[in-house]
């Protein structure tokens, strides 16, 4: 098994990475006692690089563990185990205080951009308000809002305007200048364009790839949607039950995904294209996601496997007994996570 | 009101009929009263719906998509002021009391909504809930033989052990599972037209498609006409023989599904289809968006209400709302001066493929936040 061994073909110098993290929040009992009686196993052992400019999108589906993932990388909750690494050192490890000027280069934008927004405050000072935590404001800080809010594409004049009145694209646009305020170098965006309507979301979008071509950012773009992580990402992580099942760059896990859950996944997006749509091949997944308290032995995906139920009992053993790890030694381009990745073209 | 009605009489629709016709909206208007007006959230819709026909109707969230069909269903307040006729096999269901409706309601004409755990009594167990679907129409059938018919239902949407889950509560449902039990509901009596408002929007993509799976073995089975309202072209593309666009209330655009995805002939249309991202086309092509936001339904100016966000609008386009107008013979038609000239066009022949155009989002603010710039004013 060389699967140890298999090194992800990413840039030479990421920015931040994350090695081997895992979190698992406890699971308590009724009573006084609160004693611990198990742990639902949120992420389980992922690994992740980010280059400059550089998005790396990681894809799932609800509770799947990709926005605990986000804010693992974040530091803002503390992993079980693992290390995030940035700029050689490990967040983990940092004092509250020492974290403090490190968050300036980490920042968040959130799904839902009216709930993100404090409705008090105007389009200024919601903008204003980080580099003032920082201390940043006295030294230009009016030009720099009053430019941040030019580069998202919103009129300056609004500048003194409640969130109420503006649109959720426009609400959008507010929170990722808010975090662009302090000049970061990754941006991580958990789903957001997801609460926004098509015509609204494809101007986001945009606006994203556009602020990475310009300021060099570093995106990790949580998404459930493979559609849009194709046009925006480079890399994509697809993440079942806390595990990555296959990685590799958009192209590559575009051209033919190799582990039976992404091909699922991908298959069950629907196309807007009529005739395509009409002849295109469909793996329906059976059952739900099992709970990530008690996940399946061996492979996670093993209990709603379409490819799982073709094996003979001898090949089902393996999937119920060793855990598969993620290799590239299959015919797909893609490192995946099954015993038995075989690669299937399907868009 | 009326004149807006009349003037979106669907000419171009009336031929080429195949079946009965189950459903026929004709003029319908809702508004409702507010203290700032009248706000007008449907504008004169009409569609025929034949059986075992599906309908969609897309559009952005505040285009009239759902008050349609809520007015349809009887479903709206009191304070709704509700025009135009909407007829199911020739009754006519507008202006119905309760009780009449009630008759019709969950045996000729059911509703999927959105979100199961809140369509569904959390106090009730499913099976409960769907023989109260049954005994409420056919108060002579048997407890055991609703029971069985319960079993029968939930096992036709795909339900596993259906004899045990009968007896579940909601709660102990996963959301797809909920939501396959909402389709159960909605199909128990056979009825001729199931509505669907947004039905997957709540769930997660491979649920989604185990969902749109059971709804459409379930309409099969029952062969009932579908409207499947929702805004993801990729559902309409793919469950749907006809589609109709929506916007500012108002259907600008309606065809099959192949003439509305390869021959759009309204620029909102195009540009929809040009904003969305697409699986199986690579990174370079870049999106175009539609700049601005859809129009205030509160004092709608006349004219298109698309203008404003429309690259080809002229003169003409602020003084006259277009009608719906026949593309061609097939009954095809769009709401455009100027849908002649989208022949062919691709979306990025028409909007520029950029992240924002001040220049744009500064008119459409200009025109439909008069009002909030006035309150903006008081505030400083």
């Amino acid at each position: 098994m060389n699967a140890m061994l298999d090194t992800p073909q990413t840039a030479a110098n990421p920015v931040i990475a994350g090695k081997d993290l895992v979190k698992e929040f406890p699971v308590r009992s009724k009573g006084i006692l609160r004693r611990k009686v198990g742990a639902v196993h949120a992420v389980s052992g992922v690994n992740l690089e980010i280059g400059a400019n550089e998005t790396l999108a990681l894809v799932g589906e609800s509770g799947c563990g990709k926005s605990t993932t986000a804010r693992l990388m974040m530091n803002l909750i503390e992993p079980t185990s693992g290390q995030v690494l940035y700029e050689g050192k490990d967040l983990t490890k940092l004092s509250r205080a020492q974290m403090r000027p490190m968050r300036r280069d980490i920042q968040l934008v959130f799904q839902d951009p009216m709930a993100s927004l404090d409705p008090r405050m105007t389009v200024f000072e919601i903008i204003a308000e980080p580099l003032r935590v920082h201390g940043l404001f006295k030294n230009g800080g009016r030009d720099r809002v009053n430019s941040l809010i030019e580069i998202v594409g919103l009129n300056p004049e609004h500048r003194n305007r409640y969130p109420h009145e503006f649109s959720g694209g426009q609400r959008q646009r507010i929170g990722i200048a808010r975090a662009l305020a302090l000049q970061p170098r990754v941006l991580m965006l958990d789903e957001p364009v997801s609460a926004l309507d098509v015509s609204i979301q494809a101007g986001v979008i945009n606006l994203l790839e556009d602020l990475q071509d310009e300021l060099g950012l570093s995106y990790l773009f949580v998404s459930h949607d493979l559609s849009v992580v194709r046009h925006i990402a480079d890399k994509v992580a697809v993440m079942y039950l806390g595990k990555i099942v296959e990685e590799g760059t958009t192209d590559q896990l575009f051209a033919g995904p190799a582990h039976p859950y992404t091909q699922a996944l991908m298959s069950a997006i629907p196309l807007p294209d009529p005739r395509k749509e009409r002849t295109r091949e469909r793996i329906v997944l059976q059952g739900d996601v099992p709970s990530p308290s008690n996940p399946p032995s061996g492979c996670r995906f093993r209990t709603r496997c379409p490819l799982f139920k073709t094996l003979s009992e001898d090949q089902q053993a393996k999937c119920i007994d060793v855990e598969p790890l993620l290799r590239s030694d299959h015919d797909g381009l893609t490192r995946a996570a099954c015993h038995y990745a075989k690669k299937k073209q399907l868009v | 009101m009326a004149n807006i009605s009349v003037s979106t009489s669907d000419k171009g629709r009336a031929t080429g009929t195949k079946g009965d016709t189950v459903l026929a909206v004709k003029d319908l208007a809702v508004g409702f009263p507010t203290d700032d007006g009248l706000v007008n959230a449907v504008r004169g819709v009409s569609y025929e719906l034949r059986r075992g026909q599906s309908l969609g109707i897309v559009g952005e969230s505040g285009s009239g998509k759902s008050v349609t069909s809520m007015a349809i269903m009887g479903l709206l307040p009191k304070t709704a002021q509700i025009t135009g006729s909407a007829k199911l096999e020739g009754e006519e269901l507008l202006g119905l009391g309760d009780a009449e409706l009630s008759r019709i309601r969950g045996k000729k004409i059911s509703m999927i909504f959105q979100d199961p755990l809140t369509s569904l009594n959390p106090v009730y167990t499913v099976g409960y809930q769907l023989a109260e679907a049954i005994r409420t129409h056919y108060s002579d059938i048997s407890k055991s033989e609703a029971r069985a018919r319960c079993i029968d239902l939930l096992d036709s949407v795909g339900i596993p052990n259906p004899q045990q889950r009968v007896d579940a509560y909601p709660h102990e449902l996963s959301g797809g599972m909920r939501q396959r039990v909402v389709i159960a509901i909605a199909m128990a009596n056979n009825p001729d037209v199931i509505i669907a408002d947004e039905p997957t929007t709540a769930l997660d993509v491979t649920v989604q498609a185990q969902v749109l799976e059971a709804l459409e073995k379930a309409r099969e089975e029952v062969n009932a006409a579908l409207i499947l309202i929702t805004h993801d072209l990729g559902v309409i593309a793919g469950h749907t023989d006809e589609v109709l666009v929506m916007y500012a209330g108002r259907p600008v655009e309606h065809g099959s599904v192949d003439e509305i995805f390869y021959q759009p002939r309204m620029p909102y249309t195009l540009g929809l289809i040009g904003s969305l991202p697409r699986m199986d086309e690579s990174r370079d092509q870049r999106l175009t968006p539609i700049h601005g936001t859809p129009p205030s339904m509160l004092n709608l100016a006349p004219g298109c209400p698309f203008r404003a966000r429309c690259p080809m609008h002229q003169d003409i386009c602020a003084e006259v709302e277009p009608d719906l107008l026949p593309i061609n013979g097939s009954g095809h038609v769009a709401a455009c001066h100027f849908s002649d000239q989208l022949e062919g066009k691709a979306p990025d022949d028409v909007f520029a493929p950029v992240a924002t155009d001040l220049s744009v989002e500064a008119e459409v603010e200009a025109m439909d936040a008069e009002g909030a710039a006035a309150a903006d004013e008081e505030d400083k």
